[in-house]
């Protein structure tokens, strides 16, 4: 079976052009699993219990970010965190910018899930130590928020981002998790929405409810993560995550209960492999992956945004309050937003990218090359996947956003039992 | 004055070894599991005693789960193991060390490897099920990853060395001369087991039993990687609620609870079998 991409006709593809392409998460949750647990522990060692911020979402002091950039200056390094096949094995953006910058840059697949990344590195932060790396890519979410109460993060100064300003998308400069980009500028962006097999399933999969489909008895595979579940939840009902009450979780959460006897497990990243293995044959997908499995097993899954919505989720570059290397880090931060750096990593990463002027330029690379790489590129430049259009943005949703830590213990008290039990 | 300190120094080691790595943690989980509070503002003591409450209520499923897949793994592994161990030390002969290493060589691979690899010889279309479904032996919808009998397989897999080994060392230092004197008075060959062999294997069968049921009932790999949500161990709770809720007390609390669990029923057992016993094996 040839490769297809999950929206478009089958592109062929050249091996060499997709070489390590494999799914982006493989496994890496169920890593982590394991060595977690000692992070987590060692956070408690170094006497955890102390914590570091205030429950109400700090506005930086006006001063704040002159007072954090003042006297820093640039190190010729710089040290940044990331998650697993978030960018081409080669690396030629970063040896790219080695070239233009003289900045060495090591990068690190080292995030594999926001809980324990927080827990990593919590204890050392709250120590006022640096964590040895200057940029982490964090999702927008529970410990994103986290992260901005402990006071951890590092205000920008948006004056080192021109490219930045001049490229990233309007709904990129201003998020609703970090208004102003204060702390944070977007890597990449996802959604998580529906996969499924077409040569089991006969039907076309369009919306929510098909998850509840009791046709599908025991092929049904849903996250753990109670932020994506509970979305899907919420909006198979047509609630709003973003003004969801606790009244509109119980209510989800009842719906996700019913949805349990048909449901094979609830995954972590490995639904992906379940998908291919055939243990589910409809589940809940992150877009980027779907695509990846397709290209590098010629899998023929389809991804579809569902009618009732899909979850749009951001994963952002930001600058630890303790960073050695902060100038280097802003500038390299600057560089992704470059249109050319922009571009390339679309092409090979096939998530949301935040510069919409890639888009053109991936359109040009396509009519450069020839043969499969052609065809490969102008499948990317018209995905959905990659660059949504406004009407597909109007049905995503995203994270419900905590007031404080009381209210997201209610959440995740409401939804645990449902994964857990 | 040296001679009445010189016992205390020689029990330092030992006492220092149980103080950093028993004492000092078991003192550290207590104390949080009475904290409330959230990991951004922190933690406050205030002996809330209700979160053991509230654990015990939210997650006796699970607990109850956990032991029981536990009981069943040992029992199983009990029935499995002797046998193996007998075959080995009494018709091992010149190869007893090749037959032990034989048995131990699969474990020099990585725990969670070895429980990742079963999910592909076991999974819905896999290795095992796809040509006896194409066979139309099994109906399609037929799965084993996912169900309780997985779990507790990967847990009697896993753990099954640890119940070998102690029951081998046990029947390898029966003297032969003992089952030479049961048969010259005239017992029969199942006389010789259950009368002689057997109890003579007790105390390596009882080992046998505390390390594989205390880590078969706390493990959550096995579950994670061949369960589904239906076979949530505590182990899972415990982990979710450290990593994914960052609801230390809980965590805590829940594993405070499953130890003293733990520790009750490992002493009973040792009163109904007679702790002494077991201590002189392990003496010898």
């Amino acid at each position: 079976m040839k490769p297809q991409h999950p929206f478009t006709s089958p592109p062929p593809l050249d091996p060499a052009l997709l070489r390590g392409l494999t799914a982006r998460r493989l496994s890496r949750r169920d890593a982590l699993r394991i060595s977690g647990l000692s992070a987590a522990a060692m956070a408690l060692a170094a006497c955890g219990v102390k914590g570091q911020g205030n429950q109400t979402p700090t506005t930086p002091a006006a001063d704040a970010v002159a007072k954090f950039w003042q006297g820093k200056s640039k190190n010729g390094k710089v040290d940044m965190a990331s998650w697993p096949l978030y960018m081409d094995p080669e690396k030629p953006e970063l040896k790219a910018f080695t070239q233009k910058t003289g900045i060495t840059v090591n990068y690190q697949e080292v995030i594999e899930e926001m809980g324990p990344w927080f827990a990593k590195v919590q204890p050392q932060l709250s120590a006022g130590q640096p964590i040895g790396y200057d940029i982490m890519v964090i999702t927008n979410g529970v410990q994103f928020k986290q992260f901005v109460q402990s006071n951890f993060l590092a205000p920008l100064d948006h004056s080192k981002l021109p490219n930045y300003k001049a490229n990233a998308g309007a709904s990129y400069k201003n998020e609703t998790f970090d208004p102003g980009n204060v702390y944070s500028i977007p890597w990449q962006s996802g959604i998580t929405g529906i996969a499924y097999d077409p040569n089991r399933i006969s039907r076309p999969i369009t919306k929510l409810a098909d998850l509840w489909d009791p046709a599908f008895k025991g092929k049904v595979g849903m996250f753990n993560d109670p932020a994506e579940l509970g979305n899907f939840g919420m909006m198979v009902l047509g609630i709003d995550p973003d003004k969801s009450t606790e009244a509109d979780w119980q209510r989800a959460a009842d719906k996700l209960k019913e949805q349990k006897s048909i449901v094979r497990k609830y995954y972590d990243q490995s639904y992906i492999d379940a998908l291919g293995s055939g243990e589910v044959w409809i589940t809940q997908a992150w877009s980027g992956d779907v695509f990846q499995k397709n290209v590098s097993e010629g899998k023929n899954f389809k991804f579809v945004v569902p009618e009732e919505g899909g979850t749009l989720w951001t994963d952002n570059m930001t600058i630890p309050i303790t960073a050695q290397n902060p100038v280097d880090a802003i500038m390299l931060m600057d560089y992704f937003y470059d249109v050319e750096v922009a571009a390339t990593l679309a092409e090979y990463i096939n998530y949301i990218t935040p510069v919409p002027a890639a888009k053109p330029l991936i359109e040009q690379h396509a009519s450069e090359a020839s043969g499969e790489d052609k065809d490969y590129l102008a499948a990317v430049a018209e995905s959905p996947l990659v660059f949504p259009t406004e009407a597909d943005y109007a049905k995503l949703n995203y994270y419900r956003d905590f007031a404080n830590a009381a209210e997201q213990q209610k959440y995740q008290t409401i939804f645990e039992p449902i994964i857990l039990s | 004055m040296k001679r009445r300190l010189a016992p205390y120094f020689l029990i330092l080691p030992g006492g220092l070894w149980l103080l950093l790595f028993f004492v000092l943690p078991m003192g550290i989980m207590l104390s949080l599991s009475l904290m409330e509070g959230d990991v951004v503002s922190g933690y406050q003591m205030t002996f809330h005693w209700q979160t053991y409450v509230d654990g015990i209520q939210n997650y006796r499923e699970q607990i109850v789960r956990s032991l029981i897949y536990g009981l069943i793994t040992t029992v199983v592994q009990i029935i499995l193991a002797f046998p193996i161990a007998y075959w080995i030390a009494f018709r091992g002969g010149r190869h007893k060390s090749t037959y032990l290493l034989l048995l131990l060589l699969p474990f020099f691979v990585s725990f969670v490897l070895r429980t990742i690899s079963w999910r592909f010889v076991l999974t819905d279309e896999g290795l095992l099920l796809a040509p006896l479904k194409s066979a139309g032996l099994l109906p399609a919808d037929f799965h084993i990853i996912g169900t309780a009998p997985a779990v507790i397989g990967g847990l009697v897999y896993n753990f099954l060395p640890f119940m070998i080994l102690p029951i081998y060392v046990a029947l390898e230092r029966i003297d032969p001369r003992v089952v030479e004197a049961a048969k010259d008075l005239y017992a029969t060959p199942v006389q010789v087991f259950t009368r002689v062999i057997f109890p003579l294997a007790l105390p390596g069968v009882f080992a046998g039993v505390l390390m594989t049921f205390v880590p078969a009932s706390s493990d959550y790999v096995n579950s994670a990687v061949l369960g589904s949500s239906g076979t949530t161990m505590i182990g899972q709770v415990i982990q979710s609620q450290y990593l994914t809720s960052q609801n230390y007390p809980t965590a805590s609390a829940l594993s405070f609870t499953l130890m003293a669990i733990l520790l009750i029923g490992i002493f009973t057992y040792a009163r109904a079998l007679g702790t002494e016993d077991v201590l002189k094996v392990a003496a010898r």
